[in-house]
This record gives structure tokens, C-alpha cells and sequence, in this order.
């Protein structure tokens, strides 16, 4: 059999006591599933992660993100962007950051996107729409019909408040007000989507019953409507690796992720179909691997300026023990569950 | 064993099918069943179950069925009333064999 290549994971916060001796490696486990290595099946999300600005600081965050990290893509790599974008069939940008919104290219790349006929998805964190700076945002939004992937991990303020910051729930509110009076949720061609984030040391439920007590309860107290719920599992990097650690809750928390492994999940995982582009044009697998600072290897170009579809379709993908939360239960991706 | 409970133990459960798996197998099916949705929701089997929990004062189905109230998106709100419906049962069980009392008191009394 192949040596095990679980990759060493460079990011300071992951301690490699905790994690490789104390837990079987996840390529290990893809080989016992016929499933080693792991490698895409093309490229049907180009996501693009535009950099670490955010107006929140929210404790959960795996980008590390808040009002002041200065990483931010440049008109250049956005422009490097859509140029490999333009070779690629792919049929979707999702766009992401920190709060993406806040990057001066931004609109760039939604037009540009748009006018290469691509569906256009924008990960928002709500609270930015209500920024005067960003006052016209919202319109511009309806009127390019972006997918609005929003983040509310509860529908109650204590819950969101303990995760995103004080007041960031209200605040919340009123931007999806907003959303669905511009249509959103409400017109087809207006997608609203939500995104749950656990908001602590456990697993997403089962996601369609969540969305079923997420549009009961939002539509109960605030008459807020929405079309999906994706459940995420948080997955132990950076600042939630952190709660993790310093709540003593690491080591179960693992225990549940790697006890919950499903290769129907491994099997559908979303690196499998995307292409993750940093915010100064690094090529990773994920957004998860970006923050790690893993970047794509086994040859393929990790440098947006040297795209290759052909080199990158179907490459080899570099995994780590934090994939074991992309292959829990039903599974977990950047929209919602897989298995 | 220096203490009857230990938090690991509860990840060992599934030890017990070792020396009676067919029994094992049987209390697993009927166990799965029983939280699967149905009349009622995963999410109001899972606080049902985090009452009886606290009715039973187990440990490790405290643990268990607290996350797990969580996992199904329940809040502090709502699996604090479950506990209170336990702890009002149990109060309630103890007080109406107060009744019995009463009734034992008038035997003996004059």
C-alpha cells in the first residue's frame, strides 16, 4: 500500500501533539474506502476568497478575519482571476473572504463573472449591508441576481450574539428584512440561503429539519423568509481550533468528527469540484486548506497566474486531519451537506 | 477503579455487546427506532430524552442528550423547561404519596 501522506499541517495553532499521533490518519482511512488518493472530478466552483477584511470578528472564524487584517486581492489577481475563469466551464463563483463585500473589487468580479454567463454566489455576513459605506450594496446584489449565502448560526440573539458579537443578531434581522424586500427568498431568481453554524463544541443536526425550525421560527417572529439552510460543521482551524483547545473539548470533539467518518461523505466532498483562489491568487482545494496555508500539490500550478485546467481538473488533493469535518455524518461543504 | 462514573466510559458502551450481541443487537435496533422521526420530531424525542435523563439522573445520558438537544438545534430555553417537566414529575411523584401518608396517618390516629 502507498505510504500514508497525510501532509504535516504547517498552521501554528494546529498542534501536531494533539492531532497525528492521537488520531488515525484520514488518508489512512480514505484507503480502507478505496478512496486514496483523493482527486477532483473537474471544476465546477471557482471560489474565491478576496481576503481577511471583515466588520466582524466572529469566534468561530476558520479565515481569522476582522476589521483589521489588511490582506486584500488586488485589481491584478482579480483580473488573473476571471481570465482563468474564462477557461474553465465553470458554471459557479462563489465569492468569500472576511466579508468579501468590503473588497474594492468586488463588483469587478461579480460583473465580470456575470458577464462570462457564470451563476454568481456572495458569502455575506448580513451586517455588512447595513455599513453606510455600503448603502447601495443590497440593490447592487438584486439587481445581478447574486446568490446570497448568509450566515445566522441561530435564530435567537443569544446564541448568535455568543458567536458573531454583540448586536450582530439584530443587526441580522434587519439585513434579511431588507433581502426579502428587494425579493430575495421570495423571487426565484433571488436565491437567499442560509448558513448554521454550530455554536459550540458539536455537530450539525440533520439539516433539513433545521431549515424546517429555522423558516418556522423566522418566519414566526420576524417574517423573514429564505430559501435553503445549509449545515456546516465547524472544522478545527484556527479560531475555533482555538475555542476547542482552550475549553478542553479538542480531543472529544475530534473523536466525534473521525467516529462519524462516512465514505458516502468523502465520496461528494466539495474539494472534489472546486478550485479555492487565495486572496493573493494562491491554488488550494479549499477554503479550509487556504487557511492552513495548504496549498495544491502533486504538480498541479499553485499560482493563479499559472492556471491550467488541464493540470488542476483533476488533480490530487491535499488532505489533512481537518477533512474528517467535511466527511462527518451527512457530510459538510461550503453548501451544506453532501451525503 | 477509583470512581464509579468516568466520562470515557460513555464512548464504551458498545462493550457491552461483547459477551450477548444478539441482546445487544436487538436493544440497538429497537433503540434507533425509537429516535427515529415520526409522530413526533428528532428534536422533541431528543428533549423527551434529556427529561427522562435528568428523571434518572444518569450521568452519561445527561452528557449524551444534552449535545445531542444541541446537535438537533434546540436552545438553553427549551432544554431547561425539559428539565424543569423532569424535576416537576419527580416532585410531583413524591408529593402525592404524601397521600398515602395522610391515609396512614388517619389509620393510626385517634
Amino acid at each position: 500500500m502507498e505510504a500514508q501522506l497525510e501532509l504535516p499541517t504547517r498552521n501554528a495553532h494546529f498542534s501536531p501533539r494533539l492531532s497525528e499521533e492521537r488520531f488515525p490518519s484520514f488518508n489512512a482511512r480514505l484507503a480502507r474506502h478505496g478512496l486514496h488518493p483523493l482527486r477532483a472530478t473537474g471544476i465546477e466552483v471557482f471560489q474565491i476568497n478576496v481576503g481577511k477584511l471583515c466588520n466582524q470578528t466572529c469566534r468561530h472564524c476558520h479565515v481569522d478575519a476582522g476589521p483589521d487584517r489588511t490582506e486584500r486581492m488586488t485589481r491584478d489577481t482579480a483580473e488573473a482571476c476571471i481570465r482563468a475563469l474564462e477557461l474553465t466551464d465553470a458554471p459557479t463563483v462563489d465569492i468569500t473572504g472576511g466579508a468579501p463585500e468590503l473588497n474594492e473589487n468586488f463588483r469587478y468580479l461579480v460583473d465580470a463573472s456575470k458577464a462570462l454567463g457564470r451563476h454568481v454566489m456572495d458569502r455575506s455576513n448580513l451586517t455588512v449591508l447595513l455599513l453606510r459605506s455600503q448603502s447601495d450594496l443590497a440593490g447592487f446584489l438584486a439587481d445581478r441576481e447574486v446568490e446570497v449565502i448568509a450566515s445566522l448560526p441561530y435564530f435567537l440573539a443569544e446564541r448568535t450574539d455568543a458567536q458573531r458579537g454583540a448586536g450582530v443578531f439584530d443587526k441580522s434581522i434587519e439585513a434579511l428584512k431588507l433581502l426579502n424586500r428587494l425579493g430575495y427568498g421570495r423571487d426565484p431568481a433571488l436565491r437567499l440561503n442560509l448558513v448554521y453554524n454550530p455554536t459550540g463544541a458539536f455537530l450539525p443536526g440533520d439539516q433539513d429539519a433545521l431549515e424546517r425550525e429555522f423558516k418556522r421560527e423566522l418566519d414566526r417572529r420576524y417574517q423573514i423568509r429564505f430559501d435553503r439552510l445549509f449545515a456546516i460543521t465547524n472544522l478545527p482551524i484556527s479560531r475555533f481550533l482555538d475555542f476547542l483547545l482552550e475549553t478542553g473539548n479538542y480531543e472529544r470533539y475530534m473523536e466525534r468528527l473521525v467516529n462519524a467518518f462516512n465514505p458516502a461523505a468523502a465520496r461528494a466532498v466539495m474539494c472534489r469540484n472546486t478550485l479555492s483562489v487565495g486572496w493573493d491568487g494562491q491554488l488550494y482545494d479549499c477554503d479550509f486548506n487556504q487557511m492552513l496555508d495548504e496549498t495544491v500539490a502533486f504538480g498541479a500550478p499553485k499560482h493563479i497566474r499559472d492556471f491550467s485546467t488541464e493540470l488542476l481538473e483533476n488533480r490530487r488533493i491535499v488532505t489533512g486531519l481537518h477533512c474528517y469535518g467535511c466527511t462527518a455524518g451527512a457530510g459538510s461543504s461550503c453548501g451544506g451537506t453532501t451525503a | 477503579m477509583s470512581h464509579y462514573y468516568d466520562e470515557h466510559d460513555l464512548s464504551r458502551f458498545g462493550d457491552m455487546g461483547r459477551n450477548a450481541p444478539d441482546l445487544w443487537d436487538k436493544f440497538n435496533d429497537w433503540y434507533q427506532a425509537t429516535f427515529q422521526e415520526g409522530s413526533l420530531t428528532g428534536r422533541e424525542k431528543a428533549l423527551i430524552a434529556l427529561g427522562v435523563a435528568h428523571a434518572l439522573q444518569c450521568p452519561y445520558c445527561i452528557d449524551a442528550w444534552s449535545q445531542e438537544c444541541l446537535e438537533k438545534g434546540s436552545n438553553l430555553d427549551q432544554m431547561t423547561e425539559a428539565v424543569h417537566i423532569a424535576a416537576a414529575i419527580r416532585g410531583g411523584a413524591a408529593l402525592v404519596h404524601g397521600v398515602q401518608m395522610r391515609k396512614r396517618n388517619a389509620q393510626l390516629s385517634m
